[in-house]
């Protein structure tokens, strides 16, 4: 029985049904009206701060074109007191768990276009070459979306299990192997941080002991210091540089952190700040979606 | 020696003992010099360059190979062709080796996660700090272009193999001749002029710094294997010399606020200097070959 939760933006409508059209197709348990679409309004308040008008900070995909615009216009008026931190919006995003009937635990996370499933195995048996006497060894396996596994992927793979490694509580089972696993279902733009989304949220799903949840968002400086959060594909291309980050939720410090390009340690301290009011939406985000689900069932 | 002899009292010792203070590092750079045996017929690749870095007890050695068309080896391909999305670039291709040689931890074979993480991390930096422009190991844009093969070869481990690849890959790239290359319009074939060589242009010095942080309070920079294995986080800044970042790889880990991290930039900007003088110091009584 899949649970779907989505916050979307003004193309919402377009989305809604075919997302009922999705949850017709998967759920055939009795419990069908369970199957709950909320959909919001979502008028969140300007990251900005100061600014009175109500904006749709979630944009859809025919919206983008509005949304540069608007970091554009944002980044003009940058000159206005207050405490504001570079604004930028996060494009909307949507998460499905328990779709998947083998693994413990499993989760697909959509940010924009980017979609990665993940699944949770654990905790599970462990070879004897692998295993910790007094935690968990926790493994972490990346499916590129075409062609085999490389170096890249590796990389990327250390960098969630660490990350997850943090957060985990391994202590409480000794001598097991947790794995999960995470197949690149589409690439758009800002792809770690959708890996680490969907981790977490399957981890979750799996019922994995964890101290803290932990969210990823990335940031992309252009050439004149314009600040992006979630960019697309395109938008990172043409960056000067790119800054993903983990962060936790019990005090939003910095978990996890890798970047590309040139960049100063004034951008940098930019940057997080600005991820660090990102990922509140996030775990609010992760929150309802967490209460919705368990509120039905 | 195994993981599991390393208990808990050890790492309660690492937190009473261990200053926070920042540790100076000794590093010894030793620039070897060039292997002057490329007449040599039927030799091998030669090394073009090579550089010891020496930290503190972890050794790298970086070579650099091109491939030299050798009297013998004149038929084959000794270039590489340019990627097609960029005609005028070169390609430099890192390889960190970390072999049984270097530490009991690694088994020979295939590299292991470690080695391709640093491979991967080696190949971001030389792209992000823009250390060399791609476009400078062209030759004919579209047809010919130098492959630069950078192998860094671990010879011994007691942790911070990242500073330590950095440091090594600097220097031997600052020691790199590549010989004039012409392309003979008649015969379309490349000639290649041994005798005329050159450097090559470097652009910046990126420098590494890495910390490791203990339960969110301490910071270690530059940590022996030791400290690295108890440690619950590590840092990784690679800076160049005008203050910009062109890395900051920071791999999970215990999390750390904005301030700490301040503290981290600081300190990097301040080993920055000193790397960098070492290094001048080096070249320049190296320079009159």
């Amino acid at each position: 029985m899949a649970f779907l939760d989505f916050r979307g933006g003004s193309g919402r409508v377009q989305i809604v049904s075919k997302r009922r059209a999705t949850c017709g197709r998967h759920s055939w348990s009795p419990r069908v009206g369970a199957c709950v679409l909320r959909t919001h309004l979502v008028r969140k308040r300007a990251l900005l701060g100061g600014s009175n008008k109500p904006r749709l900070h979630v944009g859809s995909r025919a919206m983008e074109g509005a949304m540069q615009t608007e970091s554009k216009i944002r980044a003009d008026s940058r000159t206005e007191p207050g405490p504001r931190g570079p604004g930028c919006s996060l494009r909307h995003f949507a998460c499905e768990q328990n779709l998947l009937s083998r693994p413990d635990g499993s989760a697909s996370f959509l940010q924009g276009d980017t979609s990665v499933l993940a699944g949770v195995y654990g905790p599970a048996e462990v070879k004897i070459s692998k295993e910790i006497f007094n935690k968990a060894t926790l493994e972490v396996i990346l499916r590129p979306k075409t062609g085999l596994p490389g170096v890249a992927e590796k990389s990327r793979e250390r960098l969630i299990r660490n990350t997850c490694e943090a957060v985990v509580l391994g202590a409480l089972h000794p001598r097991t192997s947790i794995t999960v696993v995470l197949q690149v279902v589409s690439d758009a733009g800002s792809l770690l941080a959708c890996c680490l989304n969907a981790a977490c949220m399957a981890l979750v799903d799996a019922g994995v002991p964890m101290r803290a949840l932990f969210c990823g968002v990335t940031c992309a400086l252009d050439s004149d210091g314009t600040l992006m959060l979630d960019p697309t594909a395109k938008q990172e291309k043409e960056a000067r540089a790119v800054l993903t980050f983990a962060l936790d939720s019990v005090e939003r410090k910095l978990l996890m952190s890798t970047t590309k390009g040139l960049y100063s340690d004034a951008e940098l301290q930019q940057c997080l700040a600005a991820a660090q009011t990102a990922s509140t939406h996030v775990f609010r985000f992760y929150r309802e979606s967490l209460q919705r689900r368990y509120s039905k069932s | 020696m195994r993981e599991t002899t390393l208990t808990s009292s050890t790492s309660t010792l690492v937190h009473t003992t261990l200053p926070s203070t920042y540790q100076v590092v000794q590093s010894v750079l030793k620039v070897l010099k060039r292997n002057s045996s490329a007449g040599r017929r039927g030799g091998d690749t030669q090394a073009q360059a090579r550089a010891q870095a020496q930290i503190r007890g972890r050794k790298m050695a970086a070579g650099f190979k091109t491939v030299e068309p050798l009297e013998y080896y004149r038929r084959f391909l000794e270039f590489g062709a340019p990627p097609t999305d960029a005609p005028d670039k070169g390609y430099v291709v890192p390889n960190v080796d970390l072999s049984p040689l270097c530490s009991w931890r690694f088994r020979s074979g295939p590299p292991g996660e470690e080695a391709q993480v640093a491979s991967q991390f080696i190949a971001d930096v030389i792209e992000n700090s823009q250390i060399i422009q791609k476009e400078d190991l062209c030759i004919s844009s579209g047809k010919l272009a130098w492959v630069l093969y950078c192998d860094l070869i671990c010879l011994n481990h007691d942790g911070n193999i990242l500073d330590a690849c950095t440091f090594a890959l600097l220097a031997a790239l600052k020691n790199v001749q590549l010989p004039e290359v012409t392309i003979n319009e008649e015969t379309a074939l490349a000639e290649v002029n041994l005798k005329k060589k050159s450097y090559l242009n470097i652009r910046t010095h990126p420098v590494a710094t890495s910390f490791a942080v203990f339960d969110d309070t301490l910071l270690i920079v530059d940590p022996t294997e030791e400290e690295e294995h108890l440690a619950t986080g590590t840092l990784t800044v690679v800076m160049d010399e005008e203050g910009k970042l062109c890395c900051l790889h920071k791999p999970g880990g215990s999390g750390l606020t904005g301030a700490k991290l301040q503290d981290c930039m600081s300190r990097a900007v301040t080993r920055h200097k000193e790397v960098k003088k070492l290094m001048d110091e080096v070249f320049k009584s190296m320079k009159p070959k």
